[in-house]
């Protein structure tokens, strides 16, 4: 039985292009950016090329506008320390939405040590951000409103440039992790509005251990690491010219083609749903339409997540993924699908399944079969 | 090296279990855990000279809990109601080759689930009384396992 990958997610495959191009920044090409012998200076016009694609991704204004850092978690990190304790004089409020990444929320609550003060955002049954309620709790005070492009765990994507028009209008920053979203829908930073914006190599198909922050002209952050003066101080450390090189080329091949594999997955994805909703008590969880195209959530009552994973992985050779609180370290659910209002035995049953290169119109029919199969069997072993 | 994932012999009972299902008008029931903590356990069990004669069960869960419920009906079945008493949860997460840490606790509510089931014989045939019977099942429900 071929493996069928369904946790793009979790992690991507690098695209083969991506790896020829980058591949002699490893060996042939090796260099340090900051050094300015000839083979500094290559590795830094190679740097700065990677930059200038990874900035027209999401059309903000300048490639200076690029502070590559070795992930996302550091991205939210940055986004949020540098810009909440560079702002602070002007109000220590912030806000994020309830279904922000741990990475966002974390370093969110760190603050409050810090005499910060945080309120979350609700969302409604979908997903969308309560734009009513953030309306009512911005204020001059509040120095950052963080506010994801789409949910990795849900698909939904939020209304981004009404979010930023209220933030601009009522409070200071927005930051909005984009992580899931960038090259799976457009994202453009200047007609959005955004002020501060996480990105993802490896969700572009470029290597791990590359990530970027979109810090817009005029915004101001202070670093969160101290060592040399590398990304003009704001994020110091050798860059990892490998990993950002891939990075930008993955980058220029998103904007390429992202349009269209988008609807090819979009295709797959719908007769996905389609066919699974059929399933007796299985349920979409985020938002129907207004979802990230290679996206498809669910739940299914009577049945615990942690088993469909294993029981699709051991009996189908298909990897999804879960929000059940059994497959977490934490041992809590998923915080998005509480979010949204499921009640805890709702949020074990859970399923993510999210499509890439690999993934084909072929494969419907096998991952179909698969999931009727699994909620069969552990139906048959519930005592629900 | 730090086990990583599953042992064999836990995917091995979690997808082959063993004793699926109910026992119609059984001689002793157990039922521990709660849908709300992500695991819920049933036993039935049918007895004959003192010794466990059938068992069965059904379970809402997650592999592991799945895997213990099956091996403990393995290891509970043919034995005498006192052996059966003394199975403990750490029995049964040995006979299969071990739990990952954070699943010692939660889904391992097997031995539980068995001990529910004998004393609920044990009060039917007026060997003990509702009274004595420690409420096993709330192990699983409260603040202890369920979120912590």
């Amino acid at each position: 039985m071929c493996k069928i990958n369904l946790d793009y997610q979790s992690a991507s495959p690098l695209d083969p292009r991506v790896a020829e191009f980058a591949e002699r920044f490893l060996s042939s090409d090796f260099g340090n950016p900051s050094a300015l012998h000839s083979r500094g200076l290559a590795a830094k016009t190679a740097l700065e090329e990677a930059r200038a694609k990874v900035a027209e991704l999401i059309n903000a204004e300048s490639p200076e506008s690029i502070v590559f850092t070795a992930g996302v978690t550091e991205a939210n990190n940055l986004a949020v320390r540098g810009a909440a304790l560079r702002s602070a004089a002007k109000g220590k409020k912030l806000l994020a939405s309830l279904i922000e990444h741990i990475s966002v929320l974390n370093p969110m609550k760190d603050l409050l040590k810090g005499g910060f003060d945080l309120t979350l955002v609700p969302v409604d049954s979908m997903g969308i951000i309560d734009l009513a309620a953030l309306e009512g709790l911005l204020s001059k005070e509040t120095v950052l409103t963080s506010v994801m492009y789409a949910n990795s765990e849900i698909g939904t994507i939020q209304p981004i440039k009404e979010v930023s028009d209220l933030v601009h209008e009522k409070g200071q920053f927005l930051h909005v992790d984009g992580a899931a979203a960038a090259g799976k829908i457009p994202i453009d930073v200047q007609k959005d509005g955004i002020d501060l914006l996480t990105l993802s190599s490896n969700d572009l198909y470029g290597p791990q251990g590359a990530g970027a922050l979109y810090v817009r002209p005029g915004v101001r952050i202070q670093p969160v690491l101290f060592g040399g003066g590398q990304e003009k101080g704001q994020r110091p450390g050798t860059e990892n010219l490998y990993a950002l090189a891939g990075f930008g080329e993955a980058a220029r091949l998103a904007k390429l083609e992202k349009a269209e594999e988008s609807l090819r997955l979009q295709a797959i994805r719908d007769g996905l749903i389609k066919e699974i909703l059929k399933i007796e008590e299985s349920y979409l969880t985020g938002h129907p339409t207004k979802r990230l195209p290679h996206h498809a959530s669910f739940r299914f009552s009577r049945i615990e997540g942690e088993s469909i994973l294993l029981t699709m992985d051991a009996m189908f050779n298909i990897q999804v993924s879960t929000g059940s609180a059994c497959s977490s370290r934490t041992l809590e659910p998923s915080h998005v699908l509480l979010a949204i209002g499921l009640r805890h035995e709702q949020a074990h049953g859970s399923m993510v399944m999210t499509l890439g290169p690999e993934n084909n119109p072929d494969q419907i029919a096998a991952i179909i079969h698969a999931t009727k199969k699994t909620v069969e069997r552990l139906r048959a072993l519930s005592p629900l | 090296m730090a086990q990583i994932g599953y042992s064999k012999k836990v995917m091995e009972h979690f997808m082959n279990p063993r004793n699926v299902g109910v026992i119609e008008n059984p001689d002793g029931y157990g039922q521990v855990g709660n849908p709300v903590c992500g695991d819920l356990m049933e036993i039935f069990i049918t007895v004959k000279e003192d010794k466990i004669d059938d068992i069965k069960f059904r379970t809402f869960g997650c592999g592991s809990a799945i895997a213990v419920s099956s091996m403990v009906t393995e290891m509970a079945k043919g034995k005498t109601l006192d052996e059966a008493m003394l199975i403990t949860r750490k029995d049964v997460a040995e006979e299969l080759g071990g739990l990952p840490p954070q699943k010692m606790h939660c889904s391992n509510l097997g031995a539980d689930a068995l001990h529910a089931a004998i004393k609920n014989y044990w009060v039917k045939i007026g060997k003990i009384k509702q009274e004595e019977v420690k409420e096993e099942s709330h192990e699983g429900e409260g603040g202890e396992s369920c979120g912590t």
